[in-house]
């Protein structure tokens, strides 16, 4: 809580008569005094660590090539128009940030590019969301309302977020190893094809894995029945593998090195090393699977600078740029705004701007079985 | 003599309060923060990751009779064993010529030897993907040279991850083996020598016993170090190559599982905590610290 706050509470309680005047003054001096005695240094060292002070906001993301557009297309040109500075982090996984979040105080971290509905869901039920006023973004109004409405049941109807783009993961493959025609003949199944043993990667991340592991073993991903078949076709995957890569510049070194020849992979970071100059097929398999990212306020953060900065990188322009500097499609509406060529040849783009042909994970199934699943890849994939 | 430094006049305060900086720090920043952790280890994590206070057994029993923790512990240890055995063996011979070489330049090869820690750990570990990698430096030369047809798959496997933890622990066994031999009275071996030994029997009588305690010294500074180690095993390792400090990493960031990771963590500092004190115990812990002099 900062002093503005605290000293409107001890004014509300005043006034309310919870307190006498003689014990007001007397909280009022003492605060005072401990401000003054504290005040100087401490003052300065948590705005430098917190850098929440509404001259500033700080901005977590996945690094490579997406921060890289954020630094270019968004927070430089927002920084000159606004004055407010963006301190710019980055991530290697949603986890790894939830941990840092945890064990931050409120109002270090102020705006996340947080993956999907069940992250945002997440972070609520950690009590760590914020509610916006959405009169401050205009630019909301042109989202593609799917994706707004996935995040509303969750916090009630507000949102502690906006969209900002969509993406899939689907199977990344080596050309010179791996014809089109072949990827799309196995699908899920190339991820498991022994032929590749050796040369197949995989990300270390337990809801990927099992979505895929599902749809190997012939079931829906939001509905698994046969948990068993799941993790048996976990280790058969383990077994063929050269690595589980941990992020996507990982993922990237791995392919373009040629260490592996098949691994899924994120969209957006394939067609990056298509624009390289790497022969690498995508293939989004029937049933794959698809995610939504969002700028995620946290709680204890300067929700005008905040609001400001989303509303900013929401414009047309800016989103377009951005969409283009990283690979995946925003979240505006190709309804309501126009699209460029680039962006509408995007993996994954949906020109309809209803998402239906895409699916996402059901973030009340997975995050019923979030402590199970997760502790038990972690073995699975540790050999056991 | 001013009072206060008397026996007689009762007791001395100034050795504490020089020692009080230190004795702060250390509380400060090792003893309270260990504290937390020994009661985070007692805490349960919810469904929601949020955590349950209270008095819990439920982690330490996971983790002291569940066999995948026990595994995985065997498995550091004996990874961890591995690499300070072939640091011993392979980092006896530069301090043996750095101590003994009559170069005026020793200062500069000590430094020589420093010079891995000016270099982040993390970028020393990458490097070897870009040595032994399908691209590397490795395959690309057996392929320039026509030795192979095809490159060799050299990472992602636990010889990799021994690899890493050498290149990591090396200097740090040179130095406390070099801090030994060069406290070694030259005239005993001269006088082995007058007696009859050849070179390598004064070596193997004298100097060799004489330079155990350093030996011994690195080997503990090695294997704790290798033991407690996760960014090794995560760049270079492959699937199965897992080490405790990963279960650690996991539970704490990937399962937001604080209490489990807590309890993981004492396990480890434990079982290096009780080697460390059997060492000191019969070698005396004193031998580390003169390599840092």
């Amino acid at each position: 809580m900062d002093d503005t706050k605290r000293y409107e509470r001890l004014l509300e309680r005043y006034r309310n008569g919870d307190i006498d005047r003689r014990g007001f003054l007397g909280l009022i001096g003492a605060a005072g005094l401990a401000a003054g005695l504290v005040g100087g240094p401490m003052t300065m060292l948590a705005r430098q660590a917190r850098a929440a002070t509404p001259d500033q906001v700080r901005f977590d993301g996945w690094g490579g090539v997406v921060s890289e557009a954020f630094r270019e297309y968004a927070f430089e040109p927002y920084t000159a128009k606004t004055g407010i500075a963006v301190v710019d982090g980055t991530f290697g996984g949603a986890d790894e940030y939830l941990a840092r979040v945890k064990a931050s105080q409120p109002g270090e971290f102020n705006i996340a590019h947080l993956s999907g509905v069940f992250d945002y869901a997440r972070y609520h039920n950690l009590g760590l969301s914020t509610t916006l006023n959405e009169d401050n973004i205009p630019n909301l109004k042109l989202v593609i309302t799917a994706l707004m409405d996935a995040f509303r049941p969750i916090t009630g109807g507000a949102l502690s977020a906006a969209p900002y783009d969509y993406g899939t993961t689907g199977i990344a493959y080596n050309r010179k190893h791996v014809s089109d025609d072949e990827a799309r003949a196995q699908g899920a199944n190339l991820l498991v094809n022994p032929d590749f043993k050796g040369k197949i990667g995989g990300w270390g991340e337990w809801k990927t894995r099992i979505w895929y592991a599902a749809l190997q073993t012939g079931q829906d991903p939001n509905g698994i029945e046969d948990m068993d078949a799941v993790w048996d076709k976990l280790r058969e995957h383990r077994d063929l593998l050269l690595k589980y890569w941990n992020s996507g510049a990982e993922l990237m070194s791995l392919l373009a090195e040629e260490e592996i020849y098949v691994t899924e992979a994120w969209s957006g970071r394939v067609k990056a090393l298509q624009e390289q100059g790497h022969d690498i097929g995508y293939l989004d398999p029937p049933g794959g699977l698809a995610w939504q990212e969002c700028l995620f306020v946290i709680k204890g953060s300067p929700m005008a600078a905040c609001e400001e900065l989303l509303n900013f990188m929401l414009e047309p322009e800016v989103a377009i740029a951005v969409a283009e500097g990283q690979n995946y499609p925003p979240a505006l509406d190709p309804t309501k705004v126009e699209l460029t060529d680039k962006v509408r040849a995007l993996p994954a783009f949906d020109p309809t701007g209803t998402l239906e042909s895409l699916n996402f994970f059901d973030p009340d199934y997975w995050n019923s079985h979030e402590g199970e699943w997760s502790k038990t890849f972690g073995r699975v994939q540790k050999g056991y | 003599m001013a009072a206060s430094a008397s026996p007689a006049a009762g007791f001395d305060r100034r050795p504490w309060l020089l020692l009080s900086p230190a004795l702060a720090s250390v509380t400060l920043l090792l003893v309270i923060p260990t504290l937390f952790i020994v009661v985070y280890s007692f805490w349960l994590r919810t469904a929601t990751g949020a955590e349950q206070v209270g008095f819990f057994l439920d982690n330490w029993e996971e983790v002291l009779t569940d066999r995948f923790y026990r595994d995985i512990l065997l498995q550091t240890l004996r990874i961890a064993a591995i690499s300070t055995v072939i640091c011993a063996l392979v980092g006896y011979i530069p301090a043996y010529f750095i101590a003994y070489t009559p170069t005026r330049h020793k200062a500069l090869l000590l430094l020589l030897l420093m010079l891995p820690f000016w270099v982040s750990y993390i970028i020393r570990t990458m490097s070897w993907i870009n040595i032994l990698g399908v691209s590397g430096a490795v395959n690309s030369a057996l392929l320039w040279a026509g030795l192979v047809d095809e490159p060799i798959q050299m990472l992602y496997n636990e010889a990799t991850v021994i690899l890493g933890l050498v290149h990591f622990l090396l200097p740090f066994m040179i130095l406390n083996i070099y801090v030994s031999l060069d406290g070694i009275d030259r005239s005993l071996t001269d006088a082995a020598r007058s007696l009859g030994c050849t070179g390598w029997q004064a070596f193997r009588e004298v100097t060799l016993p004489l330079s155990v305690p350093g030996l011994a010294a690195g080997s503990l500074l090695c294997f704790v170090l290798g033991a407690g180690t996760y960014i090794t095993p995560m760049v270079l390792g492959g699937p199965t190559n897992a080490m405790f400090a990963n279960l650690v990493f996991e539970a704490i960031v990937t399962q937001l599982n604080w209490p489990l990771g807590s309890a993981l963590s004492l396990l480890l500092l434990a079982l290096l905590g009780a080697l460390v004190m059997v060492y000191s115990r019969f070698l005396g812990i004193d031998q580390i610290a003169k390599s840092f002099r």
